[in-house]
């Protein structure tokens, strides 16, 4: 093992840490950072949505900043603004908070589509054109984008297009009753993260994200990924079936999951692992239209294909 | 699943309402099937239909309710009684097929579930067959092979919704191909009934051809039509073009402007002498529906029953009204009848009372001039040859004496004016002389080495007969025009008169195209729609089949299903239990299989690892082997470089894996 698998390890254990009881969710919002992906949070307030992008960031070594999503935000909140300087008499460029390499784009969904967008096309391009000068963002670029519930009053739900840019989704649910225990028992979180030391370096992620890259996949592991797409396009049980970007998605998101198990090659049960947070947000059930039947369905999908 | 809870989805899936897709898809493979029907339907048939197929489509459209049942009822009561006005019948051919049409097309309008759709489709497939009771041409075969992968479309779309269009057809063509061998062996063995199952005789009757008359310009009428008359293979090297004389009716009674045959010849003495060059050669004849046959002047047998009259015509006991086989001897070299009856020499002088006084002068001249016959016939075509005839499909038109019009005004003519002119000259001059009509030369198709005979070969040329020499042949237009029997039709009329397009038109590839086409054309009649009892039979023994009989050849066709039958299942059951084809996979079903004998079954989505540390848990004491063999097959399967030893250290753990 080498030394950015081992510091990642030591990450791992240290998020664990913070973010009690919630492994697997911690290793799939890691799997997506190193597939180079964005991830969506979607859950209640109050379960650590924020707590997570907070420890991520820190124990990563990961320049963080904030968007707190509103009905009145502007694209120019995010993108920054070109200022007049009088003593230079020049407009001077003032980068918004999307100038980060970890943005946490709190409560997504509560913004316009107009300010949803404008943070979208960021994530999509990996840079912000602002008066026909363009500005590249910072790599590593990772946003965690957290989403009320859509149910909620005064929310505008992302459409499947731009739900679309985010690699996965996950929720977090509420702990479990030891987990809870300890976080009640504990220091205030927020003290904890202002302590934390960081593990990783960028230069070690992007290593670590070349890595993923050369993960070795095989053909027997390729038929079975494609039996799960034409499952999709095939059944009447979804509204559309997925989209080559979605299997290309699922493929990435694989491979990173195999990394984080340490392995060489991709296995079924990599692809079982990431496919709910993948495809959860991308399928649309045809008897059941509410978003949370995402990860059902996704269950239902791993169970209904035979791996070849 | 029980019996009855088949029979009760059944029930309820036939009694589904189909979709408007399928409705379409009905709607167009019985619009395909009934459109040949269009060409012979009477006129308010077809409207009727078109109503109604274009009426259920626009229900189906809007989605709104199929008419009244009593609308129906009275509906169909009108038709049969419209069918019934118009064919004084509800039986027979064409009052059949009529009232199954009608009646298939009102069927849609009650359309309502899968079960109507299914008879609809079957009803669709009967109607195929009746397309048959009209044409049996390649076309119509092949827009009905079309027109069953449209019925098949329908059917599928009924049975399996959920395939889009594409696969659909795709499906059906397969199908139709998986039916090709079971057609063929069906096509090959199933006992033939003599003679038609079915009377369809007028398929042959609108074809034009040689009549028992001859007027000017009923030769260059037919010389128009590109329509075959007859191919004909030779045994052996077929003979020059120039002796290519195939005898039709011998024309004896000249009615001033018309040529007849008259009463039937009293003598039926045929008589060759010095006979010499023998052909022996196959005959395949379009339906006419006249009774001769055409054969080699001059025919000797002909294996059909048939007779040679005295003037030298193949004739069969009965009408040709279906295509004709057969193989005739002929003599190209002869002297006929030299001893002719003086009766039917006193026919072959026998002229009209008056008319034509010009030219009765000039044979009277000739006769005291010259005084011999064949002098005679030599001036006779050298009056052709040198006084400015010339040889035309478009003729003008000639006055009640049309011998001396034409000899003496004109002069301008096809080989009926020529062949009528000359015997007119020669009975004048007392030279017992009849015209010959049939057809002359024939085109050569080297791909399928045999003759194609088209009307527009039709031809007249006359006999005189000459004291000693019999009846011999001297064809008029051959001094004028010698290109018309050395080379045919085209060589011979001017480049401006209209010819049919297969005697205009001679480019290479044309030709070999047109050649192509009509040995197509000749196989079909041959092998295909002329296999009748006689050919089935044949064929049977040259495969070697020993005393053919029905009863063996149900047998064999009984026999030849089963095999089939069986075939199609091997390979369909080969494909449901098909195993992989990777031996690692296949050595990990084994393991899989093992544990599952112990209860630990795995589930077909469920991932190896995951299995392995489920199989381990239950099984603690062989947590290492179910590991080490998980760990083999994974990195055989998945990884991208794996110990070749792997599989061969899979193949032993597995052996030895026991519970």
């Amino acid at each position: 093992m080498n030394h950015s698998a081992q510091s990642l390890q030591t990450a791992i254990q240290q998020i664990e840490q913070i973010i009690l009881g919630k492994s697997h969710q911690i290793r799939l919002a890691l799997a997506c950072l190193l597939a180079r992906g964005h991830l969506l949070i979607e859950d209640l307030p109050g379960v650590g949505k924020t707590t997570l992008a907070h420890v991520l960031a820190r124990t990563l070594g990961l320049q963080f900043a904030r968007i707190q999503f509103t009905s009145d935000m502007l694209p120019a909140d995010i993108l920054g603004v070109s200022v007049y300087h009088r003593d230079s008499s020049e407009f001077r460029f003032h980068p918004g908070p999307v100038f980060a390499q970890m943005i946490l784009a709190d409560e997504v969904n509560r913004a316009t589509p107009k300010a949803q967008s404008a943070l979208l096309e960021a994530m999509e391009e990996h840079q912000v054109t602002i008066e026909g000068t363009t500005h590249l963002l910072p790599a590593p670029f990772f946003v965690i984008a957290t989403q009320n519930p859509s149910f909620q009053i005064g929310t505008f739900p992302l459409p499947e297009s731009q739900l679309d840019r985010f690699l996965m989704r996950i929720q977090l649910g509420y702990p479990d009753a030891s987990a809870e225990r300890g976080l009640l028992e504990g220091r205030d979180r927020r003290e904890i993260i202002a302590t934390l030391a960081p593990q990783l370096t960028p230069a070690d992620l992007q290593t670590l994200q070349q890595q993923v890259a050369k993960i070795h996949v095989s053909p027997a592991l390729l038929d079975y990924l494609q039996a799960i797409l034409r499952h999709t396009r095939e059944s009447a049980q979804y509204v559309h079936g997925l989209s080559p970007r979605a299997g290309i998605a699922m493929l990435a998101a694989s491979r990173a999951w195999a990394l984080l198990q340490g392995r060489s090659a991709v296995l079924p049960e990599d692809v079982q692992a990431v496919l709910p947070g993948v495809v959860g947000h991308r399928l649309q059930g045809t008897r059941d239209n509410s978003l949370t039947r995402g990860d059902k369905l996704a269950m239902e999908l791993i169970e209904a294909v035979k791996i070849p | 699943m029980g019996w009855q809870k088949i029979a009760h989805s059944f029930r309820r899936e036939i009694a589904m309402k189909p979709a408007p897709h399928q409705v379409y898809g009905i709607i167009a493979a019985l619009f395909m099937v009934c459109l040949p029907h269009a060409e012979h339907l009477p006129h308010w048939v077809s409207a009727v239909c078109s109503f109604l197929l274009i009426w259920r489509f626009h229900l189906a459209w809007t989605g709104n309710a199929l008419p009244s049942r009593w609308l129906l009822i009275s509906f169909t009561v009108a038709a049969s009684a419209g069918i019934a006005v118009s064919f004084h019948t509800l039986f027979g051919r064409d009052a059949g097929v009529t009232l199954l049409v009608l009646l298939s097309s009102l069927k849609l309008m009650e359309l309502r579930t899968a079960r109507d759709a299914n008879v609809v489709i079957f009803l669709a497939c009967f109607i195929i067959i009746t397309n048959f009771f009209y044409s049996q041409s390649i076309p119509t075969a092949l827009f009905m092979l079309v027109t069953l992968l449209a019925i098949l479309n329908g059917w599928l779309a009924m049975q399996a919704s959920a395939l889009a269009w594409r696969a659909r057809l795709r499906m059906a063509a397969i199908m139709l191909l998986q039916a090709m061998p079971l057609t063929l062996l069906l096509f090959v063995l199933f006992p033939r009934v003599q003679g038609p199952l079915w009377g369809m005789p007028q398929d042959a009757w609108a074809q034009s051809g040689l009549s028992d008359t001859m007027s000017p310009g009923s030769m260059s009428k037919l010389s128009l039509s590109d329509a075959v008359a007859f191919r004909v293979s030779f045994d052996g090297p077929p003979p020059p073009q120039q002796l290519l004389y195939w005898r039709g009716p011998v024309l004896w009674d000249f009615e001033g402007t018309t040529w007849k045959r008259g009463q039937a010849l009293l003598t039926t003495v045929h008589d060759l002498q010095q006979v010499s060059m023998p052909v022996d050669y196959t005959v395949t004849l379009e339906p006419h529906d006249k009774n001769w046959l055409f054969a080699l002047d001059m025919p000797t047998s002909a294996d059909v029953p048939s007779r040679i009259s005295g003037d030298f015509q193949l004739l069969s006991r009965t009408s040709v009204t279906t295509r004709l086989r057969y193989r005739v001897h002929s003599q190209l070299g002869f002297q006929a009848n030299t001893e002719e009856s003086p009766a039917l020499l006193q026919r072959a002088l026998r002229l009209p009372a008056a008319g034509n006084p010009q030219s009765r002068n000039l044979a009277a001249t000739w006769r005291r001039k010259l005084g011999n016959d064949a002098a005679i016939i030599h001036a006779a075509e050298q009056m052709f040859h040198n006084e400015g005839y010339t040889y035309t499909l478009e003729p003008p038109l000639l006055g009640n004496d049309s011998v001396d019009d034409f000899l003496f005004h004109s002069r301008k003519g096809f080989c009926e004016h020529y062949a009528s002119a000359f015997v007119f000259l020669m009975r004048a001059a007392g030279i017992p002389a009849r015209v010959v009509t049939g057809y002359q030369g024939g085109e050569y198709n080297d791909l399928g080495q045999y003759f194609i005979v088209r009307q527009s070969d039709a031809h007249a040329w006359s006999e005189v007969w000459l004291a000693g020499q019999g009846w011999q042949r001297v064809d008029p237009t051959a001094t004028i025009s010698p290109a018309r029997i050395s080379t045919g039709l085209s060589a011979a009329v001017p480049g401006s008169e209209a010819l049919p397009f297969a005697a205009r038109y001679r480019s290479p590839w044309l030709l070999k195209l047109r050649f192509n086409l009509d040995l197509f054309n000749y196989r079909w009649n041959q092998w295909v729609l002329g296999y009748d009892k006689e050919r089935q039979f044949a064929f049977l023994t040259r495969l070697g089949m020993e005393e053919v009989t029905w009863q063996k050849m149900a047998l064999n066709l009984l026999a030849g299903v089963g095999i089939l039958v069986a075939l199609f299942s091997l390979l369909i059951l080969k494909r449901l239990y098909a195993g992989p084809r990777d031996p690692a996979v296949r050595l990990y079903r084994r393991f899989c299989r093992k544990l599952a004998r112990h209860g630990y079954a795995r589930s077909d989505h469920e991932g190896p690892m995951d299995y392995a540390s489920r199989a381990s848990a239950a099984l603690p004491h062989k947590a290492d082997a179910i590991q080490d063999i998980t760990r083999r097959y994974l990195s055989i399967r998945y990884e991208s470089r794996s110990d070749p030893e792997n599989l061969r250290a899979l193949r032993h753990a597995v052996a030895a894996f026991k519970l």
